[in-house]
């Protein structure tokens, strides 16, 4: 009998390809004839389609694939229409928000309105994946816990590009479409705010974030490690605990002495993931709007601690006349 | 199926290569600058400043010359700067620029060799100009380059122009077109530091006087007058600029602020304010000597917008966080140090 000893998947169970459970009435058929791939196999289920497009997904992906082209032309453009430069650089290569004078208002196309079309479409191609995702979910009897996964996700999204730019009065303060200038953004927001490692609620969102990828560690590891026992049974094991179950609770209660449950981890690990983009997003939405200068609310609320001076008191240049 | 794995392995081995090479070759030395755990050090690689300190060596000076004898307005035509230096000093001085300056084209780089008196050449004009700025520089600017002072050679080390100068950049092809905008960033510049932020931090603040500063003075956003309406467009700025001076200092951000807060001055090392300086003496220079030189130059050594050669932090700097990691060249030259006549 094979055994999970691996870490890595050593076998292959294949059975007859199949559609899956039938669909109910009004919905779309599924497209493309199911086919094995014994590499995907390897690193998840070897049986790739049939795919389900639907009404939401065709409309999800035409929005998206627009936005995408705005976004690949202005880049390509900003290159002068160079095929090598835009692969050089494409890593520095942005289509970028309007410049502040323009407010809430539409800009020209040349200055920033190509960013607020492309921006548009990506929000309407996410909530429009959002709507089939819970959708999808609901037809197949399922809850809807993904959706809402997703829409945590969403939130951060908006949050960034839409909800804290609508409160700041401005679509200049919004980030930029492109792979190192997003990056730019993120740094500038912590200078522009006086270290935004001072916001509470971006910390809270960093404990999450390594927090989600300890539990998923510890318990993929703990799920490996009772495989052998049909550990991996976790759905059974909720309501059946076999000893696979309670020998994975007693590791954790011999050496930190508390265990979740098969059932218990699994909220864990989604509210820590959920949690994460949620309290992120209160943090940036709280950036500018309420929050000028994160530094120094926090030596107004006695978090920063004091350290010796090592070097001669230094002033303000400016105070002293300079100009 | 032993091949395949074998095959996946190979290639990851070399994309795990191919990834390394954009790394620096250790060693990697820290040095601490500040209280104990507050991230607080420059970072250094030995080979990197071993590089950098043999490529920032000043030169010899030439003996001093004697100061007795005829003064040099007196025996020479036309000496409209450093008149009263005794004819000796005023040719170790000409001797001096030349090896600073224009090794290899000698004298004839700025004078007529037929009547050395001539301004027939716009080089001779720039030259005698270079000279009231650098008296301009060690008499006026010393809060920034203190006692040590500059030369000629702290910017041009044996070039005719200085390696390090700018220009305005130059717009892109179709900037008049509908899409692309590039909103003066997101593109690697050398000038940005190879990042994607904006690609001329220097006309508007070493040419212009945009406001540097964007954090503001209270925990809470006010309204109002009251409000910091610096934008992050601004900040990205700012930030580009600063990339500049650390790139051109070859230092860290903790080499002048502190960790926790860029703003607080209380809490900066005392180089930030010797910075601080340095911004404003090369927007003085820049719009006070370079770009009124604007028309002496000719087309050829004009930037791409017909703008003049100007200075940043790099021209001197040259990657040294002191020029010539601070050698006290100008001390053997002072009529550079005398008070400049504008």
């Amino acid at each position: 009998m094979a055994e999970y000893q691996n870490l890595f998947t050593s076998i292959q169970p294949v059975g007859p390809l199949h559609d899956g459970v039938p669909l109910p009435r009004g919905d779309w058929k599924r497209s493309g004839k199911p086919f094995l791939v014994h590499l995907f196999g390897r690193l998840g289920n070897a049986q790739i389609g049939p795919i389900y497009l639907g009404a939401l997904g065709v409309a999800s992906l035409l929005c998206g694939t627009l936005a995408f082209n705005i976004i690949g032309l202005n880049m390509l453009a900003s290159v002068d229409w160079d095929p090598i430069q835009f692969v050089r650089q494409l890593f520095w290569l942005a289509l970028e928000p309007p410049p502040p004078a323009y407010g809430l208002s539409i800009p020209p196309l040349a200055q920033g309105g190509w960013w607020n079309i492309a921006g548009f479409m990506l929000t309407a191609s996410l909530l429009l994946w959002w709507a089939r995702t819970y959708r999808r979910a609901r037809q197949l009897g399922l809850g809807t816990h993904i959706a809402w996964a997703f829409a945590a996700a969403i939130w951060l999204y908006l949050v960034c590009g839409f909800f804290r730019p609508v409160l700041m009065g401005s679509w200049s303060e919004s980030v930029p479409f492109g792979i190192f200038p997003h990056l730019d953004w993120t740094s500038a927001i912590s200078l522009r705010y006086g270290n935004l490692f001072y916001n509470p609620f971006h910390a809270l969102s960093i404990v999450f974030l390594y927090g989600s990828v300890l539990l998923f560690a510890m318990h993929g590891a703990t799920i490996l490690a009772v495989s052998r026992f049909g550990g991996e049974r976790e759905i059974e094991q909720i309501v059946d605990r076999g000893t696979a179950s309670e020998r994975a609770a007693l590791f954790w209660r011999w050496t930190m002495g508390f265990n979740a449950t098969m059932e218990s981890i699994h909220r864990w690990a989604w509210w820590f993931a959920v949690l994460c983009p949620l309290v992120g997003g209160i943090g940036i939405l709280l950036t500018g709007t309420v929050v000028d200068n994160w530094y120094l609310w926090s030596v107004k609320h006695h978090v920063v601690p004091g350290y010796p001076h090592v070097v001669p008191a230094v002033v303000d240049p400016a105070l002293l006349g300079g100009k | 199926m032993n091949r395949t794995l074998r095959t996946l392995a190979m290639g990851s081995y070399a994309l795990l290569a191919l990834l390394l090479t954009g790394c620096e070759r250790p060693p990697i030395v820290a040095s601490q600058n500040g209280f104990r755990g507050t991230g607080m050090e420059q970072v250094n690689n030995p080979r990197t400043v071993a590089v950098k300190l043999a490529a920032n060596q000043a030169p010899v000076a030439l003996d001093a010359a004697s100061p007795d004898g005829p003064k040099a307005k007196d025996v020479f035509k036309n000496v409209q700067i450093l008149g009263d230096l005794s004819v000796a000093q005023f040719t170790r001085h000409m001797a001096s620029i030349t090896q600073w300056v224009a090794p290899e084209a000698g004298c004839a780089y700025c004078h007529n060799p037929e009547n050395f008196a001539d301004d027939g050449k716009y080089t001779k004009v720039v030259a005698r100009r270079m000279i009231q700025m650098t008296q301009h520089i060690n008499s006026d600017w010393k809060q920034h380059v203190a006692s040590t002072g500059v030369t000629c050679y702290t910017c041009h080390r044996g070039n005719n122009i200085p390696a390090n100068v700018w220009f305005a950049p130059k717009d892109r092809k179709y900037a008049n077109g509908l899409l692309g905008d590039l909103a003066g960033q997101n593109l690697a510049s050398k000038s940005a530091g190879l990042t994607s932020l904006p690609f001329d931090p220097l006309t508007p603040y070493l040419k212009d006087s945009a406001e540097i500063r964007v954090n503001g003075k209270q925990a809470l956003a006010a309204t109002g007058a009251d409000a910091n309406r610096s934008s992050l467009k601004q900040t990205e700025h700012t930030y580009s600029l600063m990339v500049h001076m650390s790139e051109s200092l070859g230092v860290n951000c903790t080499y002048c602020h502190n960790s926790r807060s860029f703003q607080s001055w209380e809490e900066s090392r005392p180089q930030r304010a010797t910075a601080w300086h340095g911004i404003r003496m090369a927007r003085d220079l820049n719009n006070d000597y370079l770009i009124p030189l604007t028309s002496t130059f000719p087309a050829k050594r004009l930037g791409p917008t017909n703008d003049a050669a100007k200075v940043n932090c790099n021209t001197c700097h040259q990657g040294a966080f002191k020029p010539l990691y601070g050698a006290e060249m100008a001390k053997d030259f002072p009529e550079l140090q005398v008070v400049a006549k504008k």
